[in-house]
């Protein structure tokens, strides 16, 4: 067996060429004759469009063409589609109000794209822009997610009334209401889950080509699923044919989710390049990643947790307001029902769950998924209520959780909530990170903290989330606009080394290395003999992309599957040279032999005999050796496990310091435990980030995002964070080849409630109930303040 | 195009006369004129620290500096920090060996920022590094596989100078 498979922490083929500062990400490509586009933007957050004259830009030195909404609409350009659709409570469809790629009668947020100036240089282009006079009727908008659907609110669409795009519903509330009247204790939450920007480091980019001998277009994008952006571009917007159109993501800096979507950009810059017939490049600068950038969470609910004398857990009520932003993101009305309330379970056995959603628009940019998308929203609400619930009950926060977990018998478990849980061990993650992260030793360091003037607490959170999605039937069925499978060929080159092609799209998760390694594991050729090809139409067959955690479970299970096809190709071919039964054949560590015998061949031996086929059994075999497979799975796979945060709170300034964090999980077999390592350091990272410091503050009067730059907008840095305790428990996903069950998002899911949980800790001796995210030091203080001149 | 002016200046051991837009940031200037497209820019408003060159041996943020105000100037970026095409960098291996890196857009400013950080502190503690890059926003790693690679390479370089 070559080094390397299924285990090892082997370094990153991929990381020479980002050490070397010869990664090719999208505003690195440069076409011959590009010209450079600028967006002009709304400034306002609601107003109706009354002119838009371009002729001033036109006149502009350098500039090339200059196009709006009503050019668009002229050429019967299609609006961004959106791919899931949400069944109401009573039956009638979601409001689903147009989304025009460029708005030519009146815009919905700040950062609303208008029109689009062509110009010889970037900077040309930004100053022509300029230029573009835009006459505005200024409306007054509505920001506020709770306050959204009431009467008399400023109404965004026409479409939806009170401005509702839907009411939905998941559980039995029968059940609920039984429970809750016979309950001994009852715990109750009220929280927000603040709006995220995602602030992937690279920023969104475009560069778009037409041929016109051809007929061809290729657009090049940084984006998480070039398949996907292809069918909603071509088939939606553009009416270009898929055979006619080739969507390109070169290596992409980052995407945490905000890289699924299908923008407006990338239809502007390649309708734009037909018309002008150059090349056309627009890059966002990060003002136009704040107001453009799909946003994610903006949660409002109100929680509520029926027990028994016991403290064990009977029902589950939860009823919540999502903000989808101005316009239908293109996964939006998936991530707060089926990605967010069916994860209301928690890992908990709570036997009755309902859970209500009403999902608004609002004047602000649209909101769809970042990493972790509704399961941080569930497990955010579940961790603080269960933490509340403790102290409603007179229990340790370990021990309530302990009490009600669903025990590791109990697989497959089916929730109040739709999903089937199929393995995991909730126990021995929660063990596991109580005694990592010295859970019993905690009141002496309190008491440590508190002789320094310090106020420490400790914060568990106990998560589950529903990852590799999706088994295509079953989203069909919730509404997906599209199958959730993957694709993956596998091709033997004559010389025996290997290309790998994945419809996964790797943003630095690494899959030219983990996916190599599942070659050398299973087909016995060394890493550096396979090259993992991803992030181009016309190179692999087919794509749904990565997000959700999908791409080792869904991506990587269709390579094993591809790789089964190669393996049973080899033995009919070296049963064929070695003259011996097909069924005589064993494969094993890249050797084809014959059972009992020394009679062996190498699989770059039978690669060799498969493209030059002198002497091949052609009659029953075609030569070559390149399979296809496509992968739908039959379940959702499901990551879990227990995160336990140490805070200390300086009570002078406010200031939380995260000074103990320790993450313990389960994610099925591990392909690269180095890899999986940085999954959850990143995904930690951004969940403290949340709970600490990040925050889109948009100003309710004008509708101004005020967090519009890094300098306004807190995303953590390294003097922020400690070092992070971590390990892993297993238990196999039992229905993908591979039992694995995905990491990439599971750090951020538990992330922001361990620490706020922490805080919560910290802050009761002061007699200070829940306060919301993020504890700010200027949160913090007040709520200080306020208990002291309470008590005072 | 707006004014221009001529300048020269050396860019990782090669000597560049160029003429340059006046209002040209050095970041768009190697990027586009240069075509060294491995400095990044993430922000253009001098917070995340992607685009960090050397300029004369300290950091710079290339996008806080005009094109005109490198004239006469060395600069070091991303592709010259590898002694050749084969090897790497100490201070490299030890990011690919510590996963100090996974989409790679921040890591260019992060190596450049540790460049000079080594160069004044050869035996850093663990918060010195934290401080040391706190200009320098990273969204995939949470910064410890970072941290992790500037301590190893410390050691590193360490030994290569007692070698």
């Amino acid at each position: 067996m070559a080094d390397g498979g299924i285990g090892a922490a082997i370094t990153r083929k991929e990381d020479r060429r980002f050490l070397a500062g010869r990664g090719t990400y999208t505003d690195d490509i440069n076409r011959p004759g590009q010209v450079y586009a600028a967006i002009v933007r709304s400034p306002h957050a609601h107003a109706r469009v009354k002119s838009v004259d371009v002729s001033q830009a036109l006149a502009f030195p350098g500039a090339v063409a200059a196009f709006t909404g009503a050019d668009m609409a002229a050429d019967g350009v299609g609006g961004l589609p959106c791919g899931w659709g949400i069944t109401q409570i009573d039956g009638s469809p979601m409001a689903e109000p147009p989304h025009p790629v460029l708005q030519a009668e009146r815009v919905r947020h700040v950062g609303d794209p208008i029109a689009v100036v062509l110009a010889e240089t970037r900077n040309g282009a930004r100053d022509a822009a300029e230029k573009v006079a835009v006459e505005y009727e200024v409306l007054d908008p509505v920001i506020d997610t709770a306050r959204a659907d009431a009467d008399g609110a400023p109404r965004v669409h026409d479409e939806a009334r009170n401005n509702i795009c839907f009411d939905w519903q998941i559980g039995d509330a029968g059940p609920v209401d039984a429970a809750f009247a016979k309950a001994d204790k009852v715990a109750t939450l009220n929280l927000i889950n603040t709006r995220m920007a995602t602030c992937a480091m690279e920023p969104r980019a475009a560069v778009a080509e037409y041929e016109s001998g051809t007929g061809h277009y290729t657009l090049y994008t940084s984006s998480q699923n070039p398949h996907v952006i292809r069918l909603l571009l071509g088939a939606f917007v553009l009416n270009i044919p898929e055979h006619k159109l080739r969507v390109v993501s070169p290596d992409v800096g980052g995407g945490f989710g905000s890289k699924i979507f299908h923008y407006a950009e990338e239809a502007i810059v390649t309708w734009a390049a037909a018309k002008v017939g150059r090349p056309v490049k627009w890059t966002a600068e990060r003002a136009e990643s704040f107001v453009s950038d799909a946003q994610g969470r903006d949660h409002v609910s109100k929680a509520e947790l029926a027990m028994d004398g016991d403290g064990r857990f009977l029902a589950l009520r939860v009823s919540t307001h999502a903000n989808l932003g101005a316009y239908l993101s293109s996964f939006a009305p998936l991530v707060p029902t089926y990605l967010y309330a069916t994860l209301l379970a928690g890992q908990y056995a709570t036997p009755a769950i309902h859970a209500t959603v009403r999902a608004v628009f609002t004047n602000t940019v649209p909101v769809d998924a970042l990493r972790g998308a509704g399961r941080p929203e569930a497990t955010y609400l579940i961790e603080r209520l269960v933490d509340e619930a403790a102290s409603v009950a007179g229990l340790d926060p370990a021990e309530i959780r302990r009490r009600n977990l669903v025990p590791p018998d109990a697989f497959p478990y089916q929730t109040p909530v739709a999903l089937a849980y199929d393995s995991g061990n909730y126990a021995e993650t929660l063990d596991a990170a109580l005694k990592d992260g010295d859970y019993a030793g905690f009141e002496t360091r309190r008491a440590d903290a508190k002789a320094r003037g310090k106020l420490r607490g400790i914060g568990l959170a106990a998560y589950i989330e529903a990852c590799g999605a999706a088994p295509s039937a079953i989203a069909g069925q919730l509404g997906a606009r599209a199958g959730l499978y993957e694709s993956a060929e596998v091709r033997f080159h004559p010389t025996g080394t290997v290309t790998v092609f994945t419809g996964s799209q790797s943003q630095g998760q690494g899959h030219e290395t983990t996916f190599a390694q599942l070659i050398t594991e299973r087909l016995g050729v060394p890493v550096e003999n396979v090259e993992v090809i991803h992030g181009d139409t016309d190179r692999i067959p087919f794509g749904m992309g990565t997000y959700g955690s999908r791409s080792l479970a869904v991506g990587g299970s269709a390579i094993a599957r591809a790789t089964d096809k190669i393996v049973a190709k080899g033995k009919k071919i070296a049963a064929h040279i070695l003259e011996a039964s097909e069924d005589d054949i064993e494969f094993s560590a890249g050797t084809f032999s014959v059972a009992g015998t020394d009679r062996t061949l190498s699989i770059g031996e039978v690669a060799g005999a498969a493209y030059v086929p002198h002497n091949y059994p052609l009659d029953e075999l075609e030569p070559g050796l390149d399979e296809s497979a496509f992968y739908d799975p039959a379940n959702f796979t499901f990551p879990a496990g227990c995160q336990l945060c140490e805070v200390e709170i300086d009570p002078e300034t406010g200031t939380v310091e995260v000074v103990d964090f320790t993450a313990i999980d389960d994610f099925g077999r591990i392909v690269n435990p180095m890899i999986v390592d940085g999954q959850v350091h990143g995904g930690i990272a951004h969940g403290i980030g949340q709970a600490l410091f990040e925050n889109c503050v948009y100003d309710g009067a004008s509708g101004q995002l005020l967090t519009g730059s890094l300098n306004d907008y807190c995303m953590p840095r390294a003097d922020n964070l400690p070092s992070f305790r971590t390990d892993t428990r297993e238990t196999l996903c039992p229905h993908n080849p591979l039992g694995v069950k995905g990491c990439g998002e599971a750090g951020t899911i538990g992330g922001a409630a361990a620490v706020m949980n922490a805080v919560a800790d910290a802050l009761k001796p002061l007699g200070i109930g829940h306060i919301d995210m993020p504890a700010s030091p200027y949160h913090v203080w007040q709520a200080i303040h306020q208990s002291r001149n309470k008590t005072a | 195009m707006g004014e221009t002016r001529k300048i020269a200046l050396t860019v990782n051991g090669k000597r560049y006369a160029e003429e340059v837009e006046v209002r040209m940031h050095l970041g768009d200037f190697l990027r586009q004129q240069l075509g060294l497209t491995g400095t990044h820019l993430g922000c253009e408003h001098g917070v995340c620290g992607a685009c960090t060159v050397l300029v004369d041996g300290v950091s710079a943020r290339s996008c806080l500096m005009l094109a005109v105000q490198a004239d006469g100037r060395e600069l070091l970026t991303v592709e010259g920090i590898a002694p050749n095409e084969e090897e790497l960098h100490p201070l490299q291996e030890a990011f690919r060996d510590n996963h100090g890196l996974q989409c790679g857009f921040c890591t260019p400013g992060m190596l450049t920022t540790l460049i000079e950080f080594l160069g004044d502190n050869p035996d850093p503690t663990e918060r010195e590094v934290r401080e040391a890059i706190s200009g320098n926003l990273c969204r995939c790693t949470g910064y410890q596989g970072i941290v992790a690679a500037a301590l190893d390479a410390a050691q590193r370089l360490k030994a290569l100078k007692q070698a």
